[in-house]
C-alpha cells in the first residue's frame, strides 16, 4: 500500500470561539478524486482552505508528500485552488493568467507560452489564448481557471465548489469533463461541493460531513449503499428512517422492535442499544407485490412524478411520525389519500449507529 | 404661458453658468488684450502677453517647480494612500474604524491651519523653508483623498484574486506590484490626477512653506501686488487651462468603466 498523498491528523480549528472542524484526519490517496461532501457550515470549506494553506488550523497537522505544510503559505506549498468565483486576473489575458504560475517559477516566456497553449487545450480552449477573461462565458472562466491551476502540476489541485456558479445543464456537462480531465492529468483532485449527485457522479473517494467532523468516507456507492451515520443516509440520497431498539443479539444476527412490528436483520448492536433502521426510497415496495418484510400499511400524502419515476411520500397507519419515502414505476397507479401495504427486503435494511 | 416658464428656465441657466464661468471668460479674454490694461475695450486678440510670461525666467522656474512638486508630491500621495488603504482592506486591526477616520481627518481641516500647524513643526525641527517643505505639505492634504479614493475602490472581490496570485506562487510583493495595483489602476489614476489638480493650484501652503524658491500661485499672488495687468490674466489662463487638463484626466479614469 502506498503512502497517502496528503494526509490530515486531528486537525481542529476555531473562528474565534466558533469551533468549525473538530478532531478531522483525513488520507487522500495519489491521483484519487475526493469529494467533501455537506452542507453549508460543515467545516469542508474550511478544510479545503486549511489544504490550501489559506488557513493554519488551530490544531493537528497536514503533511503533503510526506512533508509537514501545516503552516506553510500557498505560494510555498504543491496545491493550487481553483476558486468558486474563479478569480481570475481581470487585466490580463487568458494565456497570461495561465502562464502566471509558470511565471512565477521563473519559466521563460516562450516556454511559459507552450505549456499555457497545452493546458488550454487540455480544457478544450485552445482559441482563448489572446482574449481577456471578460469576453469569456461562465462556463469559459471555469475552465481558464482550471488550466491556470493545472499549468503548473501540482500534486493536489482543490476545487472550491468549481460548479456552483453554473446552470443545470452546463453543470453536469463540466461534471463529466472535470472527471475526464482528472484521469488524463492523473493529479489528485479535492473538491468541495453541497451537490450529492455531483459527489457521487465524480468521486472515488466521497467523504461526508457535517457539523465540523467527517460523518462517513468512503467509495460513494458504498457510501450510498450501506452509510455509516442517520446524517449520511439522508444527506446523500433520501432515506425512510425506523427508530428501534435492539432486543435480541445472537451470531451476527438483530432483532430490532419498531413502531412497524420485530425486523430481524444481520448487524452487531448490543441487545437494549436504540437504533435506526434506513431503507433507501427504490427498496420501498408499494402494494401486493411484497418484500420478504412487511412494514404496515401507508397512508399516500403525496404523488411527485419526476419523469422516469413518481416519488411516493406516505404515513405509516401504524405510527403516525413515520414517514416513508418511496420509489414508484412512472406507470404506477397510486394517488394521493390512497392507503397501500409496504414492505421490503431484508438485506436492503440498513442498520445506523445513531 | 408654458413658453414663459421656458424662457425663465434658460434665463436662469445662463445666470447660473455665467455667474460660474464669467470670471473665467474674462480672465482668458484680456490675457488675449494687445494693450496694457485688462480693462474694456478688448483690443486683441493677440498672443504678447503669452510671450512676456514665457520669457520671464521667474514665472517659467515658478511654473517647472509647481509641475515638480505637483508630480512628486502625488506620487507621494497615491503610494502612501494606497499601501494604507490595501492595509486596511486586507488586515484586521485594532480600532479599524477610528484609525481610518484619523487618515481622512485633513480632508476637513483648514489649509490653513495644516500650513501653519507645518510651518511650526519644521521651524522647531530645523527644516528650511522649501519647495521640499511645500511638497511634504501638499502630501498631507492629498494622501487622505488618496486613501479615500483607493480605499473607496477596494472591495472583497478581489481578495480571491489576490488569493489565487499567492496560490500560484507569488510572493507579497509580486502579488501587490502585478495583481492588486493593475486591478486598481482606475483608482490609483484617479487619486493622482486629482493631487495633481489641488497641489498645482494650492497657494496657502506654498506660501508659508516656501521662501527663494517657489510655486507658480505663489508667484502669481507676487505679480498681483503690483497690481493688474494682461500678463497675470496670461498665466492665470495657463494655470486654469493645466487644471483642465487634469480634470480631465481625473473625470477619464475614475468614470470609465471596464467592461465586467
Amino acid at each position: 500500500m502506498s503512502a497517502p498523498l496528503v494526509d490530515i491528523r486531528n486537525v481542529s480549528h476555531r473562528f474565534g470561539q466558533l469551533p468549525v472542524l473538530k478532531d478531522v484526519s483525513l488520507a487522500i490517496d495519489p491521483g484519487s478524486y475526493t469529494i467533501l461532501l455537506g452542507p453549508s457550515g460543515s467545516g469542508k470549506t474550511t478544510l479545503l482552505s486549511i489544504l490550501g494553506g489559506f488557513v493554519t488550523p488551530s490544531e493537528g497537522k497536514v503533511f503533503i508528500r510526506g512533508q509537514d505544510c501545516t503552516a506553510v503559505p500557498p505560494a510555498k506549498r504543491p496545491t493550487t485552488t481553483v476558486f468558486q468565483d474563479y478569480a481570475l486576473f481581470p487585466h490580463m489575458s487568458v494565456g497570461g493568467n495561465v502562464g502566471f504560475g509558470l511565471r512565477m517559477r521563473g519559466i521563460d516566456g516562450a516556454t511559459r507560452a507552450a505549456k499555457a497553449r497545452d493546458a488550454l487545450a487540455l480544457v478544450g480552449l485552445a482559441a482563448a489564448f489572446d482574449k481577456k477573461p471578460h469576453q469569456l462565458s461562465g462556463g469559459q472562466r471555469q475552465r481558464v481557471a482550471l488550466a491556470r491551476a493545472l499549468v503548473i502540476e501540482p500534486a493536489v489541485l482543490l476545487l472550491d465548489e468549481p460548479l456552483g456558479a453554473l446552470d443545470l445543464k452546463l453543470r453536469r456537462q463540466m461534471q463529466d469533463e472535470l472527471k475526464a480531465i482528472q484521469k488524463r492529468v492523473g493529479t489528485a483532485f479535492v473538491h468541495v461541493t453541497h451537490d450529492q449527485e455531483e459527489a457521487m457522479a465524480l468521486a472515488d473517494h466521497c467523504v461526508v460531513m457535517n457539523d465540523g467532523r467527517i460523518e462517513d468516507e468512503g467509495p460513494p456507492e458504498r457510501v450510498y449503499a450501506r452509510p455509516k451515520t442517520r446524517f449520511s443516509a439522508t444527506f446523500m440520497g433520501e432515506s425512510t428512517i425506523l427508530a428501534g431498539t435492539v432486543t435480541e443479539a445472537r451470531d451476527g444476527i438483530v432483532m430490532v422492535s419498531t413502531a412497524v412490528g420485530s425486523l430481524s436483520l444481520q448487524g452487531a448492536s448490543p441487545a437494549g442499544a436504540p437504533v435506526a433502521l434506513a431503507i433507501r426510497p427504490e427498496h420501498l415496495v408499494l402494494g401486493d407485490a411484497k418484500g420478504d418484510v412487511a412494514l404496515g400499511a401507508g397512508k399516500v400524502g403525496d404523488v411527485v412524478f419526476q419523469g422516469s419515476f413518481k416519488r411516493v411520500l406516505a404515513t405509516s397507519m401504524l405510527d403516525p411520525v413515520l414517514q416513508f419515502i418511496a420509489k414508484a414505476p412512472a406507470s404506477a397507479t397510486v394517488q394521493a389519500g390512497d392507503t397501500i401495504p409496504v414492505s421490503c427486503n431484508a438485506q436492503d435494511i440498513i442498520l445506523l449507529a445513531d | 404661458m408654458r413658453a414663459a416658464v421656458r424662457l425663465a428656465a434658460w434665463l436662469y441657466a445662463i445666470a447660473v453658468y455665467g455667474f460660474i464661468f464669467l470670471p473665467v471668460v474674462v480672465l482668458v479674454l484680456f490675457s488675449l488684450q494687445a494693450t496694457s490694461f485688462p480693462i474694456p475695450p478688448f483690443t486683441g486678440p493677440s498672443l504678447r502677453w503669452y510671450q512676456a510670461v514665457l520669457s520671464d525666467a521667474r514665472l517659467t522656474s515658478a511654473l517647472v517647480n509647481s509641475l515638480m512638486v505637483a508630480v512628486l508630491s502625488s506620487l507621494a500621495s497615491v503610494t502612501l494612500g494606497f499601501l494604507s488603504a490595501w492595509g486596511f482592506a486586507r488586515f484586521v486591526l485594532p480600532g479599524s474604524a477610528l484609525l481610518r477616520g484619523l487618515i481622512t481627518l485633513p480632508l476637513t481641516v483648514s489649509y490653513l491651519i495644516i500650513g501653519m500647524g507645518l510651518l511650526v513643526l519644521f521651524n522647531w525641527a530645523g527644516v528650511p523653508k522649501s519647495l521640499l517643505a511645500a511638497g511634504i505639505g501638499h502630501v498631507v492634504i492629498n494622501l487622505p483623498l488618496c486613501f479615500a479614493i483607493i480605499y473607496s475602490q477596494m472591495g472583497d472581490h478581489q481578495i480571491n484574486i489576490e488569493r489565487a496570485g499567492r496560490d500560484l506562487g507569488a510572493a507579497e510583493w509580486k502579488v501587490l506590484l502585478l495583481i492588486t495595483v493593475p486591478v486598481m489602476a482606475p483608482a490609483i489614476f484617479a487619486g493622482f490626477f486629482l493631487s495633481m489638480t489641488f497641489s498645482w493650484d494650492e497657494f496657502v501652503i506654498s506660501f508659508l512653506l516656501t521662501r527663494f524658491e517657489t510655486t507658480l500661485p505663489v508667484e502669481i499672488w507676487n505679480l498681483l501686488r503690483s497690481g493688474l495687468n494682461p500678463k497675470t490674466n496670461a498665466v492665470g489662463s495657463l494655470v486654469f487651462a493645466v487644471s483642465i487638463v487634469l480634470v480631465v484626466f481625473f473625470e477619464l479614469t475614475l468614470l470609465r468603466r471596464k467592461p465586467a
